[in-house]
């Protein structure tokens, strides 16, 4: 939890990882792509003020006394959810994998959410371990990572007929929610791997479950919020938008916040540090010192009020995932209408 | 063989300066489709060489060994086909550095091979396709870009749905907003309407323009905010930019 000015914010950091990129985990023969990912993730970190900048031998493997003190005793997370990313392509035991971060989870117990993962180009064997691992980590949640290679494959789409078959088993194993992240490859390579018009139709036939943009489709926001404001059960996953654009460009943060605010609304955002990528510590602190710039560019964006800021930082991911949260955090239910609401409607309308 | 950037004594340097000048010009030329912008002012282009026999060699480079290769392959197939097209240049040789797919778009590219070739079994198509799909989202940033000072000015959403491309005050967002349009055989004359759907090409009727601006603002926020990023991860990768 933190505590500014007398209000107390409830901080649940939806989207983080406990990655091992150390070089003894690289695929012999792939090293170069092991090492050309964790680079690219340490640049994003360079965003960040320069005093939580790490070196890079950190970057690649901190360890667990890291992450606990990073992101809970100085980074005020009272609920963090790991998201998985296998790549075993590059990364002999996965760069972060469910029982690497429920591992950790179960040693501090009431702290962490485990989600899993599935890939529908593993088939039968794929779907069973799927299986296992929502019965054994009881995880409500999944991360798509879309780019990943996969046996010569570039990547998948969430509108696949593979995925759609693991979409309905999540369902029915009681997952609500789905966190979508895109890369820079998928098949074929012609077209645009970061569109997010395959979550659209998956957002569509899927209700009952909740699509989570993370990165707010990054970079192609524009795409991400025109769709966001048609599907009720899409979310915006702000890790990268805080990380990478609060601190580095703030003009930029504003008006990304701005567009988001108004296409996406407030109920349905997010925040997620991307620890190790970020600490949560500078983002959490400066989210909440954050408002809308007077600036006549910016003129037309909506202020941020507290219970904005509450419902961002924490109140809207523990709806996602019924974390029970004490009253004295809550905010008045009538409290920040949705900002999207009126202009869903005209959208829908024109 | 001396190179232009070693500076070379004589009457052969004033012509290769000249020839060097041409091919910054040239490459001034090319854009990243993603970001709308030159690869020289992003600083993707690492470093150029032309000698007197004007034999041409560019490296690149880009803010992440993962970018996308679709856009990496075109911006170095631009690259070859307007440092190629300067009068002088005998030969070109653009080489990406540093990219997973470095060794593909290179060898494709010098081949004029294309991109499904170039990518055997992984790519379905050209991209021509990815190509007119961010021209569309230029011209909605673009749009955004002429519309703010007339909206600041006063005019109403009925007004700019009458006004013709011809009736806006000359700027060099305009210009560039009409060659976008030009690119994608959109109309961009002086009776061409101001407001049209970039994908068809229709007039944008009064009652619909607040979203298409809301949406004309939007497609321009998250290029800006995708420039902003990639020359974060630029400077973080070469912290010393030539």
């Amino acid at each position: 939890m933190y505590t500014k000015d007398g209000e107390k914010y409830f901080i649940v950091d939806s989207h983080m990882h406990y990655w091992d990129a150390t070089p003894a985990n690289w695929v012999p023969g792939a090293e170069q792509y092991a090492k050309g990912w964790i680079e690219c993730f340490h640049a994003y970190q360079s965003l960040g003020p320069k005093e939580t900048h790490w070196p890079i031998e950190k970057f690649e493997g901190y360890t667990e006394d890291d992450l606990m003190k990073d992101v809970f005793e100085d980074g005020h997370v009272d609920i963090a959810i790991f998201q998985p990313t296998y790549l075993k392509e590059w990364y002999t035991d996965g760069f972060n994998t469910t029982e690497r971060n429920a591992a950790l989870g179960e040693r501090h117990p009431g702290k962490f959410i485990a989600n899993t993962r599935f890939d529908p180009r593993d088939g039968d064997e794929g779907m069973a371990q799927f299986r296992a691992n929502v019965q054994r980590y009881g995880s409500k949640g999944v991360k798509l990572y879309t780019a990943e290679w996969n046996n010569g494959s570039r990547g998948y789409k969430l509108s696949d007929p593979s995925c759609y078959r693991f979409l309905e088993e999540a369902q029915n194993l009681g997952i609500k929610n789905v966190h979508v992240h895109k890369g820079p490859t998928i098949w074929p390579l012609d077209k645009d791997a970061f569109d997010v018009s395959d979550v659209d139709h998956a957002a569509t036939d899927f209700p009952g479950l909740n699509f989570i943009v993370e990165h707010v489709g990054l970079p192609r926001i524009e795409d991400f919020c025109f769709m966001a404001t048609q599907e009720p059960n899409v979310y915006a996953g702000l890790s990268v938008v805080i990380g990478g654009l609060m601190h580095a460009r703030p003009k930029f943060f504003a008006k990304v916040m701005g567009e988001l605010l108004f296409w996406v609304g407030e109920d349905k955002m997010t925040f997620g540090s991307d620890y190790g990528i970020w600490e949560p510590k500078w983002q959490v602190e400066g989210f909440v010192d954050w408002q809308m710039p007077d600036d006549d560019e910016l003129s037309d964006y909506a202020k941020l009020t507290t219970a904005t800021k509450k419902k961002i930082l924490g109140l809207n991911a523990a709806k996602l995932y019924d974390i029970p949260v004490p009253a004295e955090f809550l905010v008045p239910a009538q409290a920040g209408e949705p900002a999207a609401q009126d202009d869903a409607k005209l959208v829908t309308e024109v | 063989m001396s190179s232009a950037t070693d500076a070379p004594a004589g009457v052969a340097a004033l012509a290769v300066d000249g020839l060097a000048g041409a091919v910054l010009a040239a490459l001034s030329t090319v854009r990243d489709p993603e970001l709308d912008e030159p690869i020289t002012t992003l600083g993707f282009v690492a470093s150029r060489t032309v000698s007197e026999e004007g034999q041409a060699q560019i490296r690149l480079r880009l803010p992440t060994y993962f970018c996308a290769p679709n856009f990496a392959f075109l911006m170095v197939a631009d690259a070859y086909d307007a440092v190629t097209a300067v009068p002088g240049v005998a030969a070109a040789e653009v080489i990406l550095d540093d990219h997973f797919a470095s060794d593909a778009i290179n060898a494709g590219v010098a081949a004029r091979a294309g991109f499904v070739a170039s990518f055997d079994g992984e790519a379905a198509d050209e991209l021509d396709d990815l190509r007119a799909t961010f021209l569309r989202k230029a011209v909605l940033a673009g749009t955004d870009l002429v519309c703010r000072p007339l909206v600041a000015a006063g005019s109403t959403p009925a007004d700019l749905a009458a006004l013709t491309l011809g009736d806006v005050p000359g700027s060099p967002e305009l210009g560039r907003l009409r060659r976008r349009r030009a690119d994608l055989g959109l109309p961009a004359d002086d009776a061409a309407p101001l407001l049209i759907d970039p994908a068809t090409g229709a007039p944008v009727a009064p009652d619909a323009v607040p979203l298409h601006l809301r949406r004309a603002k939007l497609t321009r926020t998250g290029i800006d905010a995708n420039t902003s990023i990639c020359s974060g991860m630029l400077r973080a990768r070469y912290p010393d930019p030539s």
